[in-house]
């Protein structure tokens, strides 16, 4: 047996599912599904959605993350998540990764917010070692001080994901209807979206380098196994105690009504 | 975060319960350098307590998994009367950036949920064991809490946990 081999034999292993232009309310429903009734490690990667999503954290509330009356004009779908965190605006420039683990997965870390968010800061100063001055600035992903990669976790008994949704490229006009957050890293300064956020592609060459990198970087953690979507058995959803939802016009409405009668 | 759970650790210790309308925690705890441990009270694998006290149980997550969770931002907990499992899912907590489920100890029926968290989900950083609680249950099998860890137990789990 070769010493690859050999490490082959010890390292965990990680079901690989790529896909493209899978709308974002699948994928999360999908992600949840694996969380909480896969036994598997699985890293997901979905190259962009199909139409721009608004996409809230487990607690987020619309009337001071978005801009109603505007989200409503234009039907811009907005979801909430099974996850914690902030808000974003999804589109075809946005680049999904999410990894899903056992517990024990990872040799030595602890399955707690903090320790994950370090490991995927180490695995992508990795993958983009060269192409830019990378930080894990508090929760995000930034190159110098301007954000490309927002996260999210959700940890349950022995399970823990992290999803990160990549800026590879967006649209200016997308973040009009994401109003300036009052929860905000310390690290954002107050900056509107323009001057806070900057777009992979202006660093990277190609999204498939960046993929390519990523995957190629797990491997040091993990057996890495392409995976095919349709091999995912098709059961119907186990009743989970939160689950990502995309909001009704109707609730969005109600929102707005309430966010006008406060008005003073 | 080594001084910030000293601290949390040290006023959890000193601070005596004397109210009737909250749990009656023992005025003694161990507390070691990084997280407090109740004496009296029962702990799972996943970092929930237990206070059983008649009929009653009390339930909160531990200052180790406070700590280590971060700021509260946020607190799910389900309604009065909803049915819970032992070593299930109950509710969860926010910290920045992520949703931690929170499993209940004992399997019976939630009987009141502490809606201060609603308001004020930092209680459970600021007092894990006290002002924290999060549900109390009317057990349905009380022998359930013999196969939990008592703090000795506890205590050494969590530095056994630490030290990976």
């Amino acid at each position: 047996m070769t010493l690859a081999q050999a490490r082959n034999v010890v390292l965990p292993c990680m079901k690989l599912l790529r896909m493209s232009a899978v709308p974002i309310l699948e994928q999360l429903h999908l992600e949840e599904r694996l969380l909480r009734t896969s036994v598997d490690n699985w890293c997901i990667v979905n190259d962009r959605t199909n139409r721009p999503t608004i996409v809230m954290g487990v607690s987020g509330r619309p009337s001071e993350l978005i801009e109603l009356k505007s989200v409503l004009r234009d039907q811009i779908p907005v979801i909430k998540r099974f996850t914690g965190g902030g808000t974003v605006i999804v589109d075809d420039g946005t680049v999904f990764i999410s990894f899903i683990c056992n517990k024990n997965a990872i040799s030595g870390l602890q399955p707690y917010p903090h320790p994950i968010m370090s490991w995927t800061g180490q695995l992508y100063s990795e993958v983009l070692r060269g192409f830019g001055d990378f930080h894990l600035r508090e929760n995000d992903y930034a190159f110098n001080s301007h954000k490309f990669g927002g996260n999210a976790q959700s940890i349950i008994k022995e399970r823990w994901i992290h999803h990160t949704s990549f800026l590879w490229d967006y649209d200016i006009k997308n973040m009009e209807y994401l109003k300036l957050p009052t929860r905000a890293p310390k690290y954002r300064s107050a900056r509107p979206h323009v001057d806070f956020l900057c777009r992979m592609k202006e660093y990277v060459p190609s999204k498939s380098t960046f993929i390519e990198r990523t995957i190629k970087s797990l491997g040091s953690y993990f057996l890495v196994k392409p995976f095919d979507l349709d091999d995912i058995t098709t059961e119907p959803p186990c009743t989970l105690p939160h689950s990502t939802k995309l909001l009704s016009r109707q609730e969005l409405e109600d929102a707005y009504s309430s966010q006008c009668e406060n008005l003073p | 975060m080594a001084l910030k759970l000293w601290a949390s650790s040290t006023a959890n210790a000193l601070r005596i319960s004397c109210s009737s309308s909250r749990p009656a925690f023992p005025a003694f705890s161990i507390f070691r350098s990084f997280s407090s441990v109740i004496e009296g009270l029962k702990y799972t694998g996943s970092h929930e307590w237990v206070k059983q006290e008649g009929s009653v149980a009390t339930v909160g997550i531990t200052d180790h998994a406070q700590g280590h969770l971060g700021e509260v931002v946020f607190v799910e907990l389900p309604e009065s009367g909803a049915a819970v499992a032992k070593g299930s899912s109950f509710g969860a907590v926010e910290s920045v950036k992520a949703t931690s489920d929170v499993n209940s100890p004992v399997s019976g029926e939630v009987i009141e949920i502490n809606t201060r968290l609603t308001e004020t989900p930092g209680l459970i950083n600021s007092s894990p064991y006290e002002d924290g609680w999060m549900i109390k249950v009317r057990p349905s099998d009380p022998s359930e809490v013999k196969s939990l860890m008592g703090s000795k137990e506890y205590t050494k789990f969590c530095e056994e946990e630490d030290a990976h």
